[in-house]
């Protein structure tokens, strides 16, 4: 009944997709009318109505996009691994796609109905240029559509054997889909910001080049900058999905499961995260070199207050991040030891937060300025510059990575014979990191711009090294080791969940604000220096109109996320309810501190 | 004594304030004392600072059940312990007197003018006219680098910059004019470092030449008194000026690169 319920939201959802593309499409690309489509709505304008609609719809996007990327690794892990823990927990993960995936359909669909009526006369050029693209587009919603049903509804029937691999390589087909449909939206958008050389206003949008429109100077930065973040954000969610259900739990058994399930999910999204930066970096510097009053607007223009922002939810992230792990730390036996070496990461976190978020130019009244002589600090503005950020930065990476590897090892004892030569080796290699790093920060001062910006990419390529040879190191060293106990999964205190949940409500709102920076500096265009934005929208926003829009947009996406999350959960409980009342029956009462369990979720849908 | 060091919330509170008197004195009044270039913290970015403390803090107690319980106990003994009643009724009535107090300051008649948040370097177009030339920005060089003599060029911009410049950017060309505190926002600090070696040399030549009334929509507030110097100069004397800039404070302009780059 559940399962025909779930399907039925998901078929309408995307019949109302598709609906719009096929009203819309034709009836767009007709004669000039209006430019512009009248709305009002409680104060809302049509730019506001479609920045909602099209936030709304990138993050359920970003989601059902994400999420498929590690289930289907997750699933990989339980196939070759013979765990079955796994298995259900890629099948719990993609459970939750299910309703996204209506709402993501949903919100496009609103969001092509907003644009078609609201901005009819652009919709129409856009259409005019990438009416193929869209038609493909369609399509492949279709295919992705079917393949996710096979690939949930047919996780149980196709559980062994080659029939397993078949059902695997369904979630890879997933993924690839979702990809190329993702890729496809992004050189509508791109072609916005960066639209390729020599088109003017009057240029008639049939006799541009579909592929060259496409791919134009920012199109793969952002496809590969979106990739990532799908992840970060999927993980990011499904972690406040596990949040949600283990502050809810009834019993120990659910609570272990939850606990392990929402490690896993901030695992995903603050491992993704760590190189997502390196992406926003290419994607910043392809944006500079297409337009440098583009570049400047975003980073030393009417947008480099956003960065501030921006530096601020970051921070909110690497500290929220850390705290998981550390909490964590107190279920794990034997982590006693690590805990001296807590107050040092955080300094270097919190100093690192201070130092990003130190502003280059500061918000000060007549006074604070006229002792500053100037609206830069004489002191402070050392750190206010790009050196001392990338700077710290890349040493909170490393941090983060250190918290990380104190958990993996908290519970483990090395056998090897080389293990106190390999720990050495390893505090060597974050020792020469730090130095490299901040060897380039200070050199930074020192060197005009242009040798400065290529600085971080050293800073970047040390700790990315530093990380995959520690890790390495770390995996030989760790074989076979003995351990101090279980993992007492479920032993957490209920503000370890606050964490995760903030986490998500941090990656959203990063998500809506940045956004607004990429989409923002395009100013009074629709299609950067092409096609002018006449309506009486075409001022940039200013930051706190657009932040409580931004806001906005994250309630609604948090309110129907509930909505989701409630859904999962209604077949579960009862599994779980049952499982309790037999429990309560039975003598023998499973304790905590047992290793995971693995409760029949992959029995209920 | 040590019993309050060795505690959890006496320790937190420690480094609270000691991240305050850091911030707001040590920083604003210690190390112009010793002899660093330094000024009292607009009270924006102490507020922003003490917050990132103030979470770090908390993150740190309560990262461990044991010490998250210790750091608890004197709140929850002065909310509930019937020996501390005198206390409690102290804290009762203080600490709406302190939101009370912060309210007012907040919203008491002020004539000074408003905090402002302005773009230092707003967005260049990506060409300008001159007297009806237009010129475009993108890529643009300084011309007297490849031609005539350096001296030569450094002499006129000395000229320029002696007779237009000095009263608002100073002898020192540090911003610090005779009528430098006059202007909000104040005239710019070329020695430093965030300023000319950030910039390429066109965008300096934009600035001159547009001045405060071409700074675009983004670059508010318009209030820079700075003249649009292209009803005054020529452009080779605006282009001398900026060699003479360059060459005085010591730093290289801005190149344009292939792979472009931002900062």
């Amino acid at each position: 009944m559940k399962r025909r319920m779930t399907r039925g939201v998901v078929t309408r959802g995307v019949l109302l997709a598709a609906l719009a593309l096929a009203v819309a499409l034709p009836l767009l690309a007709q004669a000039p009318g209006p430019d512009y489509g009248e709305f009002n709505f409680l104060g809302l304008d049509r730019r506001g109505a479609v920045w909602i609609a099209a936030q709304l719809h990138l993050l359920f996007a970003a989601f059902v996009l994400g999420v498929p990327m590690f289930a289907v690794v997750i699933e990989a892990i339980g196939m070759f691994g013979g765990d079955e823990k796994y298995d259900k927990l890629a099948k719990e993960f993609t459970r939750l796609l299910l309703v996204a995936y209506s709402a993501t359909a949903i919100w496009g669909a609103i969001l092509v109905f907003f644009l078609s009526t609201l901005y009819p006369r652009f919709w129409a050029y856009l259409t005019a240029i990438f009416a193929p693209s869209m038609w493909v587009y369609a399509g492949l919603f279709f295919l992705e559509s079917f393949t996710l049903y096979l690939y949930y509804y047919g996780w149980d029937a196709w559980k062994k054997g080659a029939a397993k691999k078949v059902h695997w390589c369904l979630g890879i087909m997933l993924n690839i889909w979702g990809t190329i449909v993702m890729f496809i939206a992004n050189g509508w958008l791109t072609y916005m910001m960066s639209p390729p050389e020599g088109l003017t206003a009057d240029t008639a949008p049939q006799t541009v080049q579909l592929w060259s429109a496409i791919n134009n100077a920012t199109w793969m930065p952002i496809n590969i900058h979106r990739l990532l973040a799908n992840v970060v954000f999927g993980g990011a969610i499904v972690g406040a999905y596990a949040a949600y259900r283990f502050l809810t739990s009834r019993t120990d058994e659910e609570r272990a499961h939850y606990d392990w399930m929402g490690y896993t999910g901030n695992l995903i999204a603050i491992g993704a995260l760590i190189v997502l930066p390196f992406a926003g970096y290419w994607l910043g510097r392809e944006i500079y070199e297409f337009s440098q009053q583009m570049g400047i607007t975003m980073m030393g223009g009417f947008m480099s207050w956003l960065w501030i922002i921006q530096a601020f939810l970051i921070g909110i992230l690497f500290l929220a991040g850390n705290y998981y792990l550390w909490i964590g730390m107190g279920r794990i036996p034997g982590a006693e030891r690590f805990q001296p070496y807590i107050k040092w990461m955080l300094l270097v976190l919190v100093l690192g937060v201070i130092v990003w978020a130190t502003p280059n130019t500061m918000i000060a009244d007549r006074d604070e300025i006229a002792a500053m002589g100037g609206i830069r600090h004489p002191f402070l503005q050392v750190l206010g510059v790009m050196s001392a950020k990338n700077t710290a930065v890349n040493l909170m990476i490393l941090t983060t990575f250190l918290s990380f590897l104190m958990y993996r090892r908290a519970n483990k004892d090395p056998v090897v014979p080389w293990a106190r030569a390999g720990t050495m080796l390893q505090g060597a290699a974050f020792a020469l990191c730090a130095v490299v790093v901040v060897f380039y920060g200070v050199y930074g001062y020192f060197v005009t711009a242009i040798v400065r910006i290529g600085f971080s990419v050293y800073q970047v390529l040390a700790v990315l090294a530093t990380i995959l040879f520690v890790i390495g190191i770390d995996m030989a060293m760790l074989r076979g080791a003995k351990s101090r106990g279980e993992i007492r999964w479920g032993r957490m205190p209920d503000r370890s969940q606050y964490a995760l949940l903030i986490l998500a409500v941090t990656f959203t709102w990063l998500m809506g604000l940045m956004g607004f920076a990429r989409s923002g500096i395009r100013q009074h265009w629709h299609v950067y220096e092409v096609i002018r934005d006449t309506s009486e929208q075409a001022f940039t926003p200013a930051l706190g109109p657009a932040a409580t829009i931004i806001s906005i947009c994250v309630l609604i996406f948090f309110g129907l996320v509930g909505v989701i999350f409630w859904l999962g959960g209604l077949a579960e409980r009862s599994v779980y309810q049952e499982a309790e009342a037999e429990a309560k029956g039975a003598e023998g009462h499973a304790a905590l501190g047992e290793p995971m369990p693995s409760p029949a979720l992959g029995d209920v849908d | 004594m040590k019993r309050y060091l060795s505690h959890p919330f006496w320790q937190g509170a420690i480094v609270v304030v000691a991240s305050y008197v850091a911030f707001e004195y040590v920083i604003g009044y210690v190390l112009p004392v010793i002899g660093v270039a330094s000024a009292p913290v607009p009270s924006s970015v102490i507020v922003e600072y003490m917050l990132i403390v103030l979470v770090g803090v908390l993150l740190y107690m309560s990262a461990d059940e044991e010490r998250w319980q210790r750091f608890r106990e004197p709140i929850r003994e002065t909310m509930v312990q019937p020996d501390r009643r005198t206390l409690r009724g102290i804290l009762m009535v203080a600490f709406p007197v302190l939101i009370g107090w912060l309210a007012y300051e907040r919203v008491k008649p002020s004539y000074a003018a408003p905090a402002t948040l302005r773009a230092v370097h707003p967005a260049p177009p990506n060409q300008l006219t001159f007297r009806g030339e237009t010129i475009e920005l993108t890529g643009l060089e300084n011309p007297l680098r490849e031609e005539g003599s350096m001296e030569e060029h450094l002499a006129v911009g000395k000229r320029i910059y002696v007779r237009n410049c000095v009263p608002c950017h100073g002898d020192l060309l540090d911003g610090q004019g005779h009528y430098a505190q006059a202007f909000n926002p104040v005239p710019a600090d070329f020695t430093s470092s965030g300023n000319l070696p950030q910039l390429t040399e066109s965008y300096v030549f934009w600035r001159i030449v547009k001045g405060g009334p071409g700074l675009p929509r983004e670059g508010t507030p318009w209030d820079s008194a700075m003249p649009a110097w292209e009803t005054i100069l020529e452009q080779d004397e605006i282009w001398a000026t900026i060699l003479y800039l360059y060459d005085q404070t010591g730093f290289p302009p801005r190149t344009w690169e292939e792979e472009g780059g931002h900062e």
